[in-house]
């Protein structure tokens, strides 16, 4: 059992938890994920892990709550446990030697594009981050990326928040005022991380790209988070999660993606009962 | 001679569910000998004086002994000759292929059927659990410690082995739960989970520890573990890996799986129970590629969660099919439909991305290859189109390479299989072994048992030799 040190909504969809889990938080670099299990009986989901602290021996994740499993986690408060928190998982981000990176997030991608922000910070690099949300309510994390970012673009659907329109039209502006990035690192939808490699493709600058498909064990065992990367398959869980961007074959991840989406719509009517007879 | 010896030349046959009704359930296929049947069955063992049913034991249980037991109705005697070899002996009873080991040797087999041997260890290895209540004696430690990875079959039998020895034994297990294969892979109506439990219970009364979602390689490494945690010795038994596609088109569509996401999902995650929270795609028709046991398993789950049509495809005949011919007899009588000689070329899918049938092209036996079967040689201009709605991959793994990819100095052969150094199982790192699918690629339960048993005792002598 995991004790959950703190909980915080960071939105009406999203929240944050700091889960003492003192040997992952020892090893856990940026780029890397967990795999949790909030009861006996729940699905196992992998989460990335969005901050890491290797003394109080934390990890914070950040989730948003769209299925099932997503629910019962947040059912949990502090002082509570997860039943199951295994990790470090994955490769880490290979941040080292950039000089100059885009960092372009995309809702609760911006979740996990942050702890890499401000690694980048902390290795000395120039970061220039580009966070898009659909609407103000939705906005996670604004201060933390400002304290981590040279330039900051904020971009939304609804115009609500900063810039209205989306995460490629400021990245494609960025780069066309003359900015030379050494690398591009998009994390969010895959629709949004498949435009940003459309673009960033057109000006050849290298592109990565955080995946995040269904998992099961995330060990390497079960096959169900493969991916086909410049035309061979990978494993999201071992191979990535990260992977070069301009390789994925997003449309065929965006069709895996969806293998249960009814099932979920599913378990979370049946949850949304089920909370809704504990409230009567 | 203490008993009659019974004449018949047939086995007792095995009760079992009947097949229209098993292939709608999950309960186990076979039921088990009664005390009757199995003190009739134990009489047509001649005891022989060699023994050659012992030696096509990978660890090695007296059998006639046991058996002798079984006929004189000391069945806690018998289980406890079985319990001196094996740490599994209701796991063992079940899943073993003891058609190429023990019962393969049996003497009774030159004539007509051999003894057996797999249902009558079943029986006492299921009559002590249902009779005898004892928490298995503690053993006095002996102050070194062992760590092993990977709580299946191999580990779980190194555990019982070394912890028997005084060794103070922890397992690192990446799953949420103990068991490995025998939880994730076997279907629970070959093996009920709760006899697995059962079996690692015993473990625990031993003394053994079991610490569960941890990855070792990941969490902690091999150095951690012969550093600052002081193990002495490191036995990996950390299995097979990960799954292997066959490279054709369509193999991303939405229903393919792999043969371990699709049992796993079912047994590990108990998709099968109604209520659970674990998706899976309910299928009407099924096509699993491969011959294996594993590929039995997932067509028979398939058509236990309701498919109308389940096909084994497999691209050469059924006479090479790798599975037991008992796992074979029981797919064939539960209605599963035998595409032998076929192998998929594509899988053809929907608008929406969804399997929709595959394309398979017929193939016949030629000359035989290195592994010593007839190579099937495709046949010009055979393709036809079958149609399915999911497609589950079971055509072997590949090792994982969490461990390797972290352990300095650890020698791996080109597949990516830990190299050891025979049978004991020494790797190239000094007070570092290894053994099960690790080391041998995807093979058997007791294969895996036996070289844990072997490593046990290299283990033992290694460290008392220090």
């Amino acid at each position: 059992m995991f004790r959950i040190a703190e909980k915080t909504p960071l939105n009406p969809t999203v929240t944050k938890m700091v889960i003492e889990a003192p040997l992952v938080a020892k090893k856990a670099q940026p780029g890397q994920f967990i795999i949790v299990r909030p009861f006996e009986d729940s699905e196992r989901i992998p989460l990335t892990i969005a901050d890491f602290d290797c003394q109080a021996g934390t990890i914070t994740i950040i989730f948003q709550i769209v299925g099932g499993t997503t629910m019962e986690l947040n059912q949990l408060e502090a002082g509570q446990s997860v039943h199951d928190f295994v990790g470090p998982l994955g490769r880490a981000s290979e941040l080292e030697g950039l000089k100059k990176v885009a960092v372009v997030g995309g809702g609760v991608g911006c979740a996990i594009a942050y702890p890499t922000a401000k690694r980048l910070h902390e290795l000395g690099a120039e970061v220039h981050s580009i966070v898009g949300f659909r609407s103000k309510d939705l906005v996670i994390l604004e201060q933390e990326f400002e304290a981590v970012s040279d330039h900051m673009a904020k971009m939304s659907d609804d115009g609500t928040w900063g810039e209205k329109g989306l995460v490629t039209n400021a990245l494609e502006a960025l780069i066309q005022a003359g900015n030379q990035y050494d690398e591009v690192i998009a994390i969010g939808p895959l629709i949004m991380m498949k435009f940003v490699c459309k673009l960033t493709e057109k000006y050849g600058i290298k592109t990565t790209v955080s995946m995040n498909p269904i998992m099961i064990d995330g060990t390497g065992m079960c096959g169900g988070c493969r991916l086909t990367v410049g035309g061979v398959t990978k494993f999201a869980c071992v191979d990535g999660p990260d992977f070069d961007g301009h390789q994925v074959d997003f449309d065929e991840a965006m069709h895996r993606g969806s293998t249960y989406r009814e099932f979920e719509a599913h378990a979370r009517e049946a949850s949304c009962n089920l909370l809704n007879k504990e409230v009567q | 001679m203490a008993h009659q010896i019974n004449m018949d030349p047939c086995k007792c046959p095995m009760p079992s569910q009947e097949p229209q009704v098993r292939n709608h359930n999950f309960d186990e296929v076979a039921l088990g000998y009664t005390a009757e049947m199995a003190v009739n069955e134990a009489k047509r063992c001649l005891n022989c004086k060699n023994k050659p049913c012992q030696t096509g034991c990978p660890v090695g249980i007296d059998i006639p002994a046991f058996i002798g037991k079984v006929a004189e109705e000391d069945f806690e005697g018998a289980y406890q000759v079985l319990s001196a070899s094996s740490a599994l002996p209701a796991v063992c009873g079940r899943v073993c292929p003891q058609e190429n080991q023990c019962e393969g040797k049996c003497v009774r087999g030159i004539k007509g059927e051999s003894v057996g041997i797999g249902r009558l260890e079943r029986f006492v290895a299921d009559w002590h659990r249902e009779h005898v209540n004892e928490a298995p004696v503690k053993p006095q430690p002996n102050g070194h410690k062992v760590a092993i990875i990977g709580a299946g079959p191999s580990g779980l039998t190194a555990a019982g082995d070394l912890a028997k020895l005084g060794y103070e034994v922890t397992i690192y297990e990446a799953l949420h739960l103990a068991g490995g294969v025998l939880v994730y892979g076997i279907p629970e109506f070959r093996l009920p989970k709760a006899i697995v439990q059962q079996e690692i219970d015993g473990l625990k009364a031993l003394g053994v520890t079991i610490e569960t979602n941890m990855v070792i390689g990941k969490v902690l490494t091999i150095d951690e573990l012969m550093g600052e945690y002081g193990f002495e010795a490191v036995y990996i038994a950390s299995g097979a890996g990960l799954p292997r596609f066959m490279g054709i088109p369509g193999e991303s569509l939405k229903g393919v799986y792999s043969a371990n996401e699709y049992l796993t999902r079912i047994n590990l995650m108990k998709a099968y129970k109604p209520g659970s929270k674990t998706p899976i795609m309910h299928s009407h028709k099924v096509a699993v590629v491969g011959g294996g046991n594993v590929a039995m398993d997932a067509a028979r789950c398939a058509k236990r969660m309701g498919a109308e049509e389940v096909y084994i495809v497999y691209r050469r005949g059924m006479e090479e099919l790798p599975a037991r011919k008992e796992e074979v007899e029981h797919a064939q009588e539960e209605g599963i439909i035998f595409k032998t000689l076929t192998n998929p070329v594509e899988v053809l899918g929907d608008e929406d991305g969804r399997v929709r049938g595959m394309a398979c092209i017929e193939m016949e036996l030629g000359e035989p290859d290195a592994s010593g079967r007839r190579r099937p040689v495709e046949k010009p201009d055979s393709r036809f189109e079958l149609e399915v709605d999911t497609m589950i991959m079971s055509i072997g793994t590949s090792p994982n390479p969490l461990i390797r990819s972290t352990t300095p100095g650890l020698e791996t052969n080109r597949h990516g299989c830990i190299v050891t150094n025979g049978d004991d199982g020494l790797t190239s790192r000094e007070g570092v072994y290894a053994g099960g699918d690790a080391v041998t690629g995807a093979a058997t339960v007791i294969l895996a048992m036996g070289a844990g048993k072997q490593a046990a005792a290299a283990i033992h002598q290694y460290i008392q030799n220090k």
